[in-house]
């Protein structure tokens, strides 16, 4: 074994060091969006029959906190990385693409779980919740979180500056989580928006693992895994051949 | 024969820039070899080159036999860089950093030789400080220390002692100097000349990505410098025949440069015919910044 381990170890160690603002504060984030849209709006939204809209909302934040801190671990820690000149430590030693690869992902999912497990740990006291099919949420947390780090991995080797993960961030992540269904079912939208949200890949994140919960869910759960499962293959193909070349890493 | 560094035409260009232009050198084992040229001249990319943080456009590079792109896990376990820029990761102490360098070439077990290496550097009452709180000179040290995880036996120095104090110069010298002693190859970059003079048995000076001088350190001063004879007589003119020496003149001082001793006295056999009187004399020793300026020039 390489340095895999240990730059698994060192990624899991820099956010953990910071887990206030790492952990923590996302937690609260997605609990002040539960607070807000399920009281103000809650009692004129129900997506799903014999479901509140407490409890239809709190997976689609849990799984919007997994993949948006996913993508936030991989993408600030090579940036700050690169910026500050200490790539080069991970640069000088035999470290192998593939590794260099797996570590920033796992490490990037480890964080995503740990703010989802978060959230839902602290909603669970305010909304009552019931796992229809526990295998499916883990199944989207595991691989959608996967995606995230991934995509989160291509911004970083790919950003110069941090005004440019933060374009990423501000500008395509949080635009396609909060148009993927997690505050509202899109069979609540007009066609055109309907059909435009089939389009978002984040979409099936969200849906599968509201399926999880619900056990109903706006697309099949199966069909959405494969899209999840084929945005991830196509994902980590092209993070590795970012790695593998080197591009803006090695000069 | 398996020299610790080889490097066979290597060419860097960096779109219309070319940073390397077919250098070829090899240092042998337990070699202190310098690697001297002025700003932009090609020291860094080199380095990168075969540290493996750039590619080469062209050419080839080995480090202790094992080329640095097609074996290049076995070249990198082989090779400690002390990278020119001061950084760091604000996030970790100086032990959790060294461990980490350690655990990245595979050595989880390695507190031992780690501790060792804190105290060679004087870096033991650091040790659990994060790397934020530590002045330059102390992070310096780290990067020295990173460098020496596991324990390469070629270790290249990129201007190591750029903005260090004399305290920490010389503590650093003595440090690389025993690892040079205990079998290591050391290959180090320095804008600091006399350090190079000193240190290095053999050097290399680059111009605009070439090598334009390439000889042990002695051949250079010999070839390049000689004597400079400082000169000042009564009557302040200098006797005939002597005027192709002459380097510069100043109010009846002239500064001759003499290939060697032996030349001292045709210099003073001159003065002597001529019945001038010797008011003022000095004899410099070869001096390496010398020795830079005139190959400088030359290319």
């Amino acid at each position: 074994m390489g340095g895999f381990p240990t730059l698994l170890y060192k990624e899991l160690l820099r956010f953990w060091k910071v887990g206030f603002q790492t952990v923590a504060a996302p937690v609260l984030t997605a609990l002040l969006y539960l607070v807000v849209f399920a009281y103000a709006l809650g009692d004129r939204v129900r997506p799903f029959e014999q479901t509140s809209y407490a409890q239809f909302l709190v997976p689609g934040l849990v799984m919007m906190s997994v993949l948006q801190n996913a993508f936030a671990n991989s993408s600030s820690s090579l940036i700050q990385s690169k910026i500050s000149g200490n790539l080069v430590f991970m640069l000088l030693p035999p470290i192998s693409y593939v590794e260099f690869f797996g570590a920033y992902v796992l490490a990037s999912m480890v964080r995503g779980l740990a703010v989802g497990g978060g959230v839902l740990a602290a909603t669970v006291w305010f909304v009552d919740l019931r796992l229809a099919a526990p295998g499916w949420v883990f199944l989207f947390a595991l691989l959608g979180s996967a995606v995230l780090g991934a995509l989160g991995l291509v911004a970083g080797i790919w950003a110069d500056k941090f005004d440019q993960i933060a374009a990423f961030q501000n500008f395509v992540i949080l635009p396609l989580t909060f148009l993927s269904g997690v505050f509202y079912s899109i069979h609540s939208l007009p066609a055109a928006w309907q059909a435009a949200s089939h389009l978002n890949p984040f979409f099936y994140m969200i849906d599968g693992f509201r399926y999880g919960f619900f056990g109903a869910s706006d697309f099949p759960p199966l069909a959405s895994l494969a899209v999840v499962a084929v945005s991830f293959a196509l994902l980590g193909a092209g993070a590795l051949a970012l790695l593998r070349s080197g591009y803006k890493l090695r000069q | 024969m398996t020299y610790a560094i080889e490097a066979r035409n290597v060419e860097k260009r960096y779109g219309a820039l070319q940073a390397l232009a077919g250098v070829s050198l090899e240092v042998a084992e337990g070699e202190f070899f310098g690697l001297l040229g002025p700003n932009g001249a090609g020291k860094t990319t080199l380095i990168n080159v075969i540290a493996g943080i750039a590619r080469a456009s062209a050419g080839s590079v080995r480090v202790m036999g094992a080329d640095v792109v097609a074996d290049y896990r076995r070249a990198r376990r082989m090779l400690g860089v002390v990278p020119q820029e001061l950084v760091f990761d604000p996030f970790f102490s100086v032990r959790e950093t060294l461990r980490f360098q350690s655990g990245y070439f595979g050595l989880r077990r390695n507190d031992a030789w780690i501790d060792e290496v804190m105290h060679a550097l004087d870096l033991m009452a650091k040790a659990d400080a994060n790397m934020r709180t530590l002045s330059g000179g102390m992070k310096r040290r780290v990067l020295v220390a990173q460098a020496l995880v596991h324990r390469p036996p070629v270790i290249v120095l990129d201007e190591p002692t750029a903005g260090v104090d004399v305290g920490l110069r010389q503590g650093l010298w003595r440090f690389i100097r025993r690892l040079n002693r205990d079998g290591h190859t050391i290959v180090l970059t320095t804008h600091y000349l006399e350090e190079a003079e000193e240190l290095c048995d053999r050097i290399a000076m680059l111009k605009a990505g070439r090598i334009v001088a390439l000889d042990s350190t002695r051949c250079l001063l010999e070839t390049f410098s000689g004597l400079m004879l400082r000169l000042r007589l009564d009557g302040g003119a200098l006797p005939e025949g002597l005027e192709a020496d002459i380097v510069s003149s100043e109010d009846g001082r002239f500064v001759l440069r003499l290939r060697d001793y032996s030349a001292l006295e045709q210099v003073l056999h001159r003065v002597r015919e001529a019945g001038a009187a010797i008011r003022e004399l000095e004899l410099e020793p070869p001096d390496l910044e010398e020795v830079f300026l005139r190959v400088m020039e030359k290319h």
